[in-house]
């Protein structure tokens, strides 16, 4: 088992998604920053969207009751083993007893843990993604218990990666969404040629940000979307959904993010600036 | 039936969205429907695809890879030409318990006097129409209804409250329909449905599907107590009625 000591901010467990279920309302979930996570589950040669924690902001403290390797990602969280500090992309052997835990946030927002073999966990509907009220509980409580089957050794091929990975990067890349063909000048405009600041209202179901570009009156019947879908709320305002959004909705569907955009905003917080490019 | 045109259009790279009439119409749904079962029955894999159809669209998404949209959507437009349409996609009539207490239909009494009707004719006028469900989505187990009478049509809110419990019944505008859990809204609430239209914990999470029809009938509160019991331990019989397409 993997004890959770403290839970951190919202530390959530999560996997490729419920997948099947979008006709009935039920939203993919699964990890945000896909890119870093297949990394990590590369090098503890797991299937690649094995079950990992996704850790957001302010990291937990963990204790591990059995021996495992593990592997961190995304995020820089300054985090320890036994208080002495690890770093991403690094395999490490795990002894009964050990404890990670988790300092100040550097970069990015969202750290991964992954682990020998994923957890194992019992899925609803197809997967471990926690999700209320899909999953009797949203993210990881204090004293919840995680299982995983123990590990004593593991020959890996590779034990550190030089990871590429998008912290930086603030250039979201997009396609036309259904209804960008209605969108006018003034919105081209405002859309790309201006940073956009990532407001208040941010989490695994969507991101806003703090401008708006010109209100519309377009209506359309309700349709799907999808991680990635760029929404238009008649004042202006504009929405990405992420990996918890809504599976349909009313708004303008005007971009749709490529699944690299998807894992660059996944790290964005309160205040970070992004900017769309049509490609 | 005719065929329509349809318009069929990448949605980023892992998904197609195919487009009907931009209306409101039985006859367009049930072109999308029909279409959806042939594609599940014979032309895509459900385990590499997903299928989601709402009022006038059809949105494909695949699992992981990339679409080759052109190639794809030649064959799109092939399989719609071939397909069945003596092909029936099964439906239902549900019929849904509600109680509409003044404890749970919070705003039952304002909606009675924005409608200039007495409380009882406006749960009979409720009860006695069949309401198709246009979509799924918003929340797991939300149903898009159509065919509210102009009638029972009153504005949504003007302030959403924070919370609306599970099971509330709602109108607002052209919409009726039930919050399958607790959530911000801002429809007016007139009564509560007993029994889970979703439960994760089934196989099915949700077995009513899009095309399918509710009818919602009165119920006491002793009734909706014992439907909520049931609900909850997982023995309420769902009542419904299969219908012809």
């Amino acid at each position: 088992m993997l004890k959770v000591l403290k839970s951190g901010f919202y530390t959530t467990l999560q996997d490729a998604g419920r997948f099947g279920y979008r006709d009935k309302g039920v939203p993919i979930s699964g990890v945000m920053d896909i890119n870093v996570v297949k990394k990590a589950n590369d090098l503890l040669e797991n299937d690649v969207m094995a079950s990992v924690l996704e850790i957001t902001m302010t990291g937990p403290t963990l204790e591990f009751e059995t021996d495992t390797y593990i592997v961190l990602a995304g995020a820089k969280m300054s985090a320890t083993l036994n208080n002495e500090p690890i770093s991403n992309y690094k395999t490490y052997k795990i002894n009964a007893g050990d404890i990670l835990s988790y300092g100040r946030l550097t970069k990015g927002f969202r750290g991964y843990l992954a682990i020998k073999d994923g957890f194992n966990v019992k899925g609803v509907l197809g997967s471990q993604s926690q999700f209320y009220p899909i999953t009797s509980s949203g993210c990881l409580r204090d004293k919840d218990e995680i299982p995983y089957i123990e590990r004593n050794t593991f020959a890996s091929k590779i034990s550190e990666l030089k990871v590429d990975c998008l912290l930086e990067e603030i250039v979201l890349e997009v396609t036309q969404g259904p209804e960008y063909g209605l969108l006018e000048n003034n919105h081209l405009e405002a859309l790309f040629f201006k940073e956009f600041s990532v407001a208040k209202e941010y989490s695994r179901m969507g991101y806003q940000f703090e401008k708006k570009i010109n209100k519309h009156q377009i209506s359309m019947l309700t349709s799907a979307t999808m991680p990635g879908t760029v929404q238009l709320t008649p004042s202006g305002k504009l929405i990405v959904l992420m990996k918890d959004g809504q599976t349909t909705g009313g708004y303008p569907r005007i971009l749709q993010l490529s699944d690299k955009a998807i894992s660059i905003l996944a790290q964005k917080k309160f205040g970070d600036s992004v900017s769309f490019k049509m490609v | 039936m005719k065929k329509y045109s349809i318009s069929i259009r990448p949605f980023g790279v892992h998904a197609v969205l195919l487009e009907w009439p931009n209306e409101v119409d039985e006859a367009i749904l049930e072109d999308i429907l029909q279409f959806n079962a042939y594609l599940k029955a014979d032309c895509l894999n459900t385990e590499d695809w997903e299928m989601v159809p709402a009022y006038n669209s059809l949105m494909l998404i695949q699992r992981n890879k990339r679409i080759n949209f052109e190639p794809f959507k030649s064959q799109l437009g092939i399989w719609y030409g071939q397909k069945d349409n003596t092909l029936k996609s099964p439906k239902h009539l549900w019929r849904l318990p509600v109680c509409y207490d003044l404890d749970f239909g919070i705003d039952l009494e304002e909606v009675s006097e924005l409608l200039g009707k007495s409380i009882p004719e406006v749960i009979s006028m409720h009860t006695s129409y069949e309401f198709r469900v246009f979509g799924i989505g918003f929340l797991p187990g939300f149903m898009y209804l159509g065919g509210l009478p102009a009638t029972l049509e009153v504005p949504r809110r003007s302030e959403p409250r924070q919370k609306v419990i599970k099971g509330s019944v709602g109108l607002a505008g052209k919409q009726t329909g039930i919050y399958p859990q607790e959530s911000p809204g801002g429809w007016n609430i007139i009564g509560n449905c007993s029994v889970p239209i979703f439960d994760a914990q089934r196989d099915n999470p949700c077995f009513v599907n899009v095309g399918d029809k509710i009818q919602f009938y009165a119920i006491s509160r002793a009734e909706y107590k014992l439907h909520k019991i049931e609900g909850e331990v997982g023995i309420y019989q769902f009542e419904k009625i299969k219908l012809d397409a």
